[in-house]
């Protein structure tokens, strides 16, 4: 880039160690922290002392383990209202069940991000296009009774008819009436749930969510068809399981096919994905998912390989969220992902002008 | 925030875009002249006092002179120190060879150091020559950007377009949820982390370009301080002005480095209210080089997620088709 060989010495002197904010020891000429595997040739770049430009965000584990219950929920609601359709009764309780239990604790995970649950009703103060937090929250917010609704009229239903007396007799009368179009509803507002939260991470200037765009609301799709499919292979009986075996065979190729093209968009910034604490999960996330995969495509009519099959899933969804978001955070605080892909972009297409 | 073609991207006024009536002030901003900056750190002292911004957690880096590190939510004016290998332009630190074994100056490594000055005390060296060192100095500041993506992204509707064109939180409605943090590009706007027993914890905190200050005609804490008259306020048209102006000038003496950053209306955040001069790459001062209002991708973003919803939907309709078992 610079031949004047002053500015071969500048650079060096404010050079960021990539991979590694500490100051660069004497005489060490190392920019890789030990067991850094680099898929781009190291790029030169310049940053002030290393420190990063943009800000990681501020989550926590809340936020990963929200974004797998999110689309756990999601996928659950779609096949309970597909085995509420189709009279699977075991497979409908699963998905009702599940969707519930995972939108209680996706609620507690976000207002524990929060701090307080009056925050998360601040959040309905404004409606929000260009905030995908408050698109994503609008949809929870239609998600949940329709979910909760289906949930509580499969609990009741479970409760033995002598254990119903008066009043409960009566709710469950009423939830018996509704149990199906709250179903439906939940079921409408599951994939917008599910693919929102891919946006949630895009919409940010983290490197490696931005630049992951394009793909990730497949990922994220995938994922949720995946662990919500495992959900059900684990919980219903496999006379019942086919549509989630297939459910759970194409959610997984989703994912691994958006997720391979994914890393192959990402130019630079790919590198987190594959380094460290998100290295491992996404290698993890990988492995996890073929074999449920597999084991939801061969070994689904025996009860235990559905088991371990739906166990499998559920694992891998989880190791993708908790990969992708600790990659972004990775990619934040290296200086490294923000300056080199806009130089590229600078060398390549000059600055960003807006033309009208 | 949807209304014109440019609302998400390009060169737009932000206040009109905003919805105030015509009347509104004109757009207010700084211009950072880093070139005259003697790094003394008022602004950030007049900015803490100022505003009450509790003091930043105390933590050496060891990298430099730099102890105040980064723009965060305990930090609205942060001073770089830039310590190069390159020869001066017009200024003179007044450093010549001899002092310069004296004195201890910093950098990354100790060994260059002594390589650096082991070179420099070179008794046959012409003392008249200028040391191949320099200092970079400038105070970073929140860029108030045309298109903010703090603004655009944060879901209680906390931040805000003022009526000067700048941007703004508002404590009593943030909710903490950081979302505005990954969001900016430059970095500036963080949440606040302490220390115990400070107000606003939790909260997301940054430059308000002193909008109580603005509102009664008075000039920003940090400007006024500013002995040097590096950091310069007023209205954004004008100010862009006068960058062209000094950099033009710088050029005519020389100093073919000075280059301006953050002025252009068609640049990928819409053009900023705090402009800077800069003596080299955006990135040594800790600027990303080229930066883009994320928001500027939102529709392509929310067509890909919508394919992907309508993808799921379909794929779990399609599961049910069929076959009973
Ligand atoms: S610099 Fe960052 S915090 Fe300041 S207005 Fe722009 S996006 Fe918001
Ligand atoms: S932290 Fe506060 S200002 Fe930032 S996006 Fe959230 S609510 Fe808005
Ligand atoms: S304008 Fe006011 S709030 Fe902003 S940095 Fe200057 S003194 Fe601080």
């Amino acid at each position: 880039m610079n031949e004047d060989p002053r500015d071969e010495q500048q650079t060096s002197a404010v050079i960021g160690s990539a991979g590694s904010r500490r100051p660069r020891r004497p005489g060490g000429r190392r920019r890789h922290g030990p067991g850094v595997e680099s898929v781009v040739p190291e790029a030169e770049f310049s940053s002030y002392y290393g420190r990063p430009i943009v800000k990681p965000a501020p989550w926590e584990a809340d936020i990963p383990a929200y974004l797998f219950t999110g689309g756990l929920a999601a996928g659950s609601a779609l096949i309970a209202a597909g085995a509420d359709l189709t009279g699977r009764r075991h497979l409908r309780r699963t998905g009702r069940l599940g969707a519930l239990a995972a939108l209680t604790f996706s609620g507690a995970a976000l207002v524990h991000d929060l701090g307080k649950p009056s925050r998360f009703v601040n959040m309905l103060r404004v409606a929000k296009l260009t905030s995908p937090m408050s698109v994503g929250t609008w949809i929870i917010t239609g998600y949940a009774p329709g979910a909760g609704l289906a949930g509580v009229a499969e609990l009741l239903d479970m409760l033995p008819e002598s254990r119903r007396p008066g009043l409960l007799g009566g709710l469950t009368r009423v939830t018996a009436f509704v149990d199906r179009p709250a179903g439906l509803w939940a079921a409408l507002f599951g994939p917008p749930l599910a693919a929102y939260t891919a946006v949630l991470l895009s919409d940010t200037a983290t490197p490696s969510w931005h630049a992951a765009y394009r793909e990730l609301p497949f990922v994220f799709v995938g994922s949720a068809a995946a662990a919500s499919a495992g959900l059900g292979l684990l919980g219903a009986p496999v006379s019942e399981t086919l549509p989630v075996r297939r459910l759970a065979v194409g959610g997984a190729l989703l994912e691994l096919v958006a997720e391979q093209r994914m890393e192959r968009s990402m130019g630079i910034t790919v590198e987190p994905l594959h380094e460290g604490r998100a290295g491992r999960l996404m290698r993890a996330s990988k492995l996890l998912t073929v074999a449920g995969g597999l084991g939801a495509a061969l070994g689904g009519r025996s009860r235990v390989l559905a088991g371990l099959a739906g166990v499998a899933l559920m694992a891998g969804s989880a190791c993708t969220r908790f990969g992708v978001f600790e990659a972004g955070l990775a990619s934040a605080r290296d200086p490294k992902y923000t300056v080199v892909p806009q130089r590229e972009r600078l060398e390549r297409e000059g600055p960003v002008r807006y033309e009208q | 925030m949807i209304g014109g073609k440019n609302s998400l991207y390009g060169p737009v006024n932000p206040t009109a875009d905003a919805g105030y009536s015509a009347d509104h002030p004109a757009r207010k901003g700084f211009f950072t002249d880093t070139s005259i900056c003697i790094g003394c750190k008022a602004c950030e002292v007049a900015c803490k006092e100022w505003n009450d911004v509790p003091a930043t957690h105390f933590d050496m880096t060891a990298t430099s002179y730099d102890n105040s590190h980064s723009l965060n939510a305990n930090q609205w004016r942060h001073v770089a120190f830039i310590e190069q290998r390159k020869q001066l332009g017009a200024q003179d630190p007044g450093m010549r060879p001899p002092e310069v074994t004296d004195l201890p100056m910093p950098t990354m490594r100790p060994t260059d150091t002594a390589e650096a000055v082991a070179d420099q005390a070179d008794p046959t060296g012409d003392p008249g020559e200028k040391p191949d060192f320099r200092w970079l100095m400038s105070s970073d500041v929140c860029k108030h950007c045309t298109h903010a993506a703090c603004l655009d992204v944060c879901p209680t509707g906390s931040l805000f377009r003022t009526e000067f064109g700048t941007v703004v939180v508002q404590d009593d409605i943030c909710n903490g949820c950081g979302y505005c943090v990954p969001a900016c590009p430059y970095g500036v706007i963080d949440r606040r982390k302490g220390p115990d027993g400070a107000s606003n914890v939790g909260i997301a905190q940054k430059c308000t370009l002193c909008y109580d200050r603005l509102t009664v005609g008075e000039t920003p804490a940090c400007a006024k301080s500013c002995p040097t008259q590096s950091i310069q306020f007023g209205d954004v048209e004008e100010l862009r002005e006068r960058a062209s102006a000094r950099v033009a000038q710088l050029h005519q003496a020389g100093i073919m480095d000075a280059r301006l950053y953050g002025n252009d209306p068609h640049d990928g955040v819409g053009g900023a209210g705090s402009m800077f001069l800069l003596l080299d790459e955006p990135e040594v001062y800790g600027f990303p080089p080229d930066p883009v209002v994320t928001t500027a991708d939102l529709p392509h973003m929310f067509r890909r997620a919508t394919a992907a919803a309508v993808t799921l939907l379909a794929g779990g309709a399609l599961a049910f088709v069929g076959r009973r078992r």
